[in-house]
């Protein structure tokens, strides 16, 4: 951690996270993957944020680098990521020792992976999850109680009859319930910020549809704010507040939902939406944007999204374009609203 | 293969009602789990290569337990001396010879059969300590380098290199030639371990010079053991490691070691079962390789190794039965664990346990719709 550079700011008022010049880097045999660069974001209280972008674009990463979940050969360069904690003082989580950051994850700041199946211990029940969680980051709790509690929280998620599937094993559950139980086994310790990474991709649709609601009503009732990740502009139009769009580890675009899905700006967000198939017409052929995600280790020069880029001009490729606020809490990062 | 069914079963039961007794609702709460542990015995009692490792492996332990209390000769009593008629008796069946030892004498005129008992206890506890100090030391190595990765990983993987890039015998011979003085004194600063390791190995005070020989071959076996754990535990670590549940479990905040106890190690723990069932085998093969080479115990102590080197010297003539029935020994104890191991391997893997449910209840159906349709 030792080459993580300090960047001297402070967390204002209604803020829970606040990113800053986020840089993770991968360095493999083929060579150095910049796969997050520059990445800056906020997330406020009881906010429901989601993170858009390709397979690939570093959302994933960006999230796992918050609480340093970062393996070697991965690398957190640069940044600071500033949480504000329950107890009311503000960390940067990238310079925090390990043991207070062990006491942050799972208690303040929570994640759900994308595929439920594997995100259980197969050699555990699902009561033994929530135990676990409740237990390690409370000493104090007895077991029965922690028992009493997960049961509680089985309820909260809506899965019947809590008595009985406490004591389930992963393989006993249906993977819709499975992800429930993820998602109750994240809120036991009532967390100031849950990161959900993709928690409906590999569900079916209706499926989905509960655990986004679930999402939704979990959130407003702890008064947490969360970060989603998800390739899915449907789902973000169902539940978010606010979207950052990403691209090749840069965020290109962000505004306030209603904003994005009515003025987007970015070409890359622009294109995005028109490949999302309109129910109401007779589709002829699904749009989808040429050209495939860049190469992260020899990102190209100049705006990332240039190669693919209908409107690209000669500075985009030379240079990399400045965020520009066109309108109130609405930022995009390319050349062609660059006023001179 | 039913009635080993129901015993199985049977412990299975006493066990859970016991549980239940002392806290209550424990079958409620378990109920998956017996399932399992049921369907296990099953499998088990289902698979004859098992069943004949399971019941040679229990002979070996009842023998080890008890040899040494069913032996009718002390092993330091040399006949040969009062009667030299006993000096290397061939063996001698009832209807053509009586009077002499079943499977003849060895040259100070002991009856093999009656050593074979306290042989089977020294080879057993040997095997056994090897494996029960040579296994955890290999998995705790394995664990926290496949875990921990990077230089650490580096450093524990270079070690076991040096320690397989000889080939185990020479490794343990050299051990067991430099162990024996270390060790004695040791013994010597320590009584109480002395006379419970006399007690264990079943012999005599006035053994506790063999002692140290027999525990040099332990510590041996111990120091070349433990590399192929490291390794095999390192590798299914870095891919138990992989998994979103460890990652999850790192994202709720759990502390190292209890993702490792917790998580990691029950996930790897069926093969270490099985590869510590074969080596139980291999143990016992090697303690006797090495005594036979002169690095273990010498006279009087019943090894099994030590006495096959003795009789090469009258070999064949006048001691074909002393190699021929410790070798059988040997094999015994060697076949035994090894097809118990076979036989783990299969109930163990939870996939090859669910082929053997689908099998039986088809063939069940199968059965039903007969007495139906007859």
């Amino acid at each position: 951690m030792t080459l993580v550079k300090t960047v001297e700011e402070t967390l204002e008022e209604g803020l829970v996270l606040k990113v800053r010049g986020l840089d993770v880097r991968f360095y493999t045999y083929a060579g150095v993957v910049k796969a997050v660069s520059g990445v800056s974001f906020e997330v406020r209280e009881k906010e429901f944020v989601a993170l858009v972008g390709e397979t690939g674009c570093g959302k994933t990463v960006t999230t796992r680098a918050l609480t340093r979940l970062i393996d070697p050969p991965g690398r957190i360069v640069a940044g600071s990521v500033l949480f504000r904690r329950k107890n009311g003082t503000v960390v940067d989580l990238l310079k925090v020792p390990d043991e207070v950051l062990r006491e942050i994850r799972g208690n303040e700041i929570a994640y759900i992976f994308q595929d439920p199946s594997s995100a259980l211990d197969p050699l555990y029940t699902a009561g033994y999850h929530i135990v676990e969680t409740l237990i390690a980051h409370n000493k104090k709790v007895k077991r029965s109680e922690a028992v009493r509690e997960a049961i509680r929280l089985l309820k909260e998620v809506l899965i019947p009859h809590p008595e009985v599937r406490v004591k389930n094993y992963p393989h006993e559950l249906s993977g819709g319930m499975r992800q429930r139980v993820v998602i109750a086994t994240a809120v036991a310790n009532k967390p100031k910020l849950l990161i959900a990474d993709e928690p409906t991709t590999n569900l079916d649709v209706t499926v989905q549809a509960q655990i986004l609601d679930l999402l939704k009503e979990v959130q407003s009732r702890y008064s947490m704010s969360v970060i989603l990740i998800t390739h899915n502009l449907g789902v973000v139009a169902d539940v978010a507040d606010r979207v950052y769009v990403m691209y090749a580890g840069k965020i290109v675009e962000s505004a306030d939902v209603f904003t994005i899905f009515e003025k987007p700006m970015h070409p890359y967000t622009r294109m995005l939406l028109r490949a999302v198939p309109n129910p109401l017409k007779k589709i002829e052929k699904l749009e989808s944007i040429p050209g495939t995600v860049p190469n992260l280790i020899n990102p190209p020069p100049g705006c990332r999204f240039h190669p693919r880029c209908p409107y690209a001009k000669n500075e985009c490729m030379r240079e990399e374009p400045p965020t520009i606020e066109v309108e109130r809490g609405h930022y995009v990062s390319c050349w062609l609203y660059h006023r001179r | 293969m039913d009635v080993i069914y129901r015993a199985l079963c049977f412990i299975i039961d006493l066990f859970t009602s016991f549980m239940e007794r002392i806290r209550p609702g424990w079958i409620e709460r378990n109920k998956s789990k017996i399932d399992e542990w049921k369907l296990m015995a099953y499998a088990y009692s289902k698979s004859p290569i098992a069943v004949t490792g399971g019941i040679l492996a229990t002979i070996t332990v009842i023998l080890a337990l008890f040899g040494p209390l069913i032996a009718w000769e002390p092993y330091w009593q040399y006949k040969v001396v009062v009667n030299p008629d006993l000096w290397l008796k061939p063996p001698c069946l009832p209807p053509s010879c009586s009077g002499y030892p079943l499977l003849g004498t060895d040259e100070w005129g002991r009856d093999i059969f009656s050593l074979i008992f306290y042989g089977y206890r020294i080879s057993f506890i040997i095997s056994v300590m090897v494996v029960v100090l040579g296994v955890p030391l290999g998995v705790i190595l394995g664990l926290i380098a496949g875990y921990k990765g990077g230089y650490v990983d580096e450093v524990i993987m270079r070690l076991t290199d040096i320690f397989m890039a000889f080939p185990g015998l020479v490794l343990a011979i050299a051990f067991a030639t430099i162990l024996p003085q270390r060790i004695r004194g040791l013994l010597d600063a320590s009584p109480q371990l002395k006379d419970f390791l006399l007690w264990i190995f079943a012999l005599r005070p006035q053994e506790y010079g063999q002692l140290a020989a027999l525990l040099s071959i332990f510590l041996a076996l111990v120091l070349v053991w433990w590399p192929t754990y490291a390794r095999v535990v390192r590798g299914t670590v870095l891919s138990v490691r992989e998994q979103t549940f460890i990652e999850a479990a790192r994202s709720l905040g759990l502390s190292t070691w209890r993702i490792l106890i917790k998580h990691i190690l029950p996930n790897i723990l069926s093969p270490i079962i099985v590869f510590a069932t074969f080596d139980l085998a291999t143990a016992v093969l090697l303690a006797a390789s090495l005594s036979f080479l002169g690095l273990g115990p010498q006279d009087p102590v019943p090894e099994l190794g030590f006495m096959i080197s003795k009789a090469g010297r009258f070999f064949p003539e006048r001691s074909w039965w002393i190699v021929v029935f410790l070798g059988i020994v040997l094999l015994l104890i060697a076949f035994g664990w090894n097809l118990l191991g076979d036989g783990l391997r299969d109930i163990l893997d939870p996939r090859t346990r669910r082929a053997i449910e689908v099998r039986a209840r088809a063939k069940a159906r199968a059965k039903a719709a007969k007495v139906k349709g007859g």
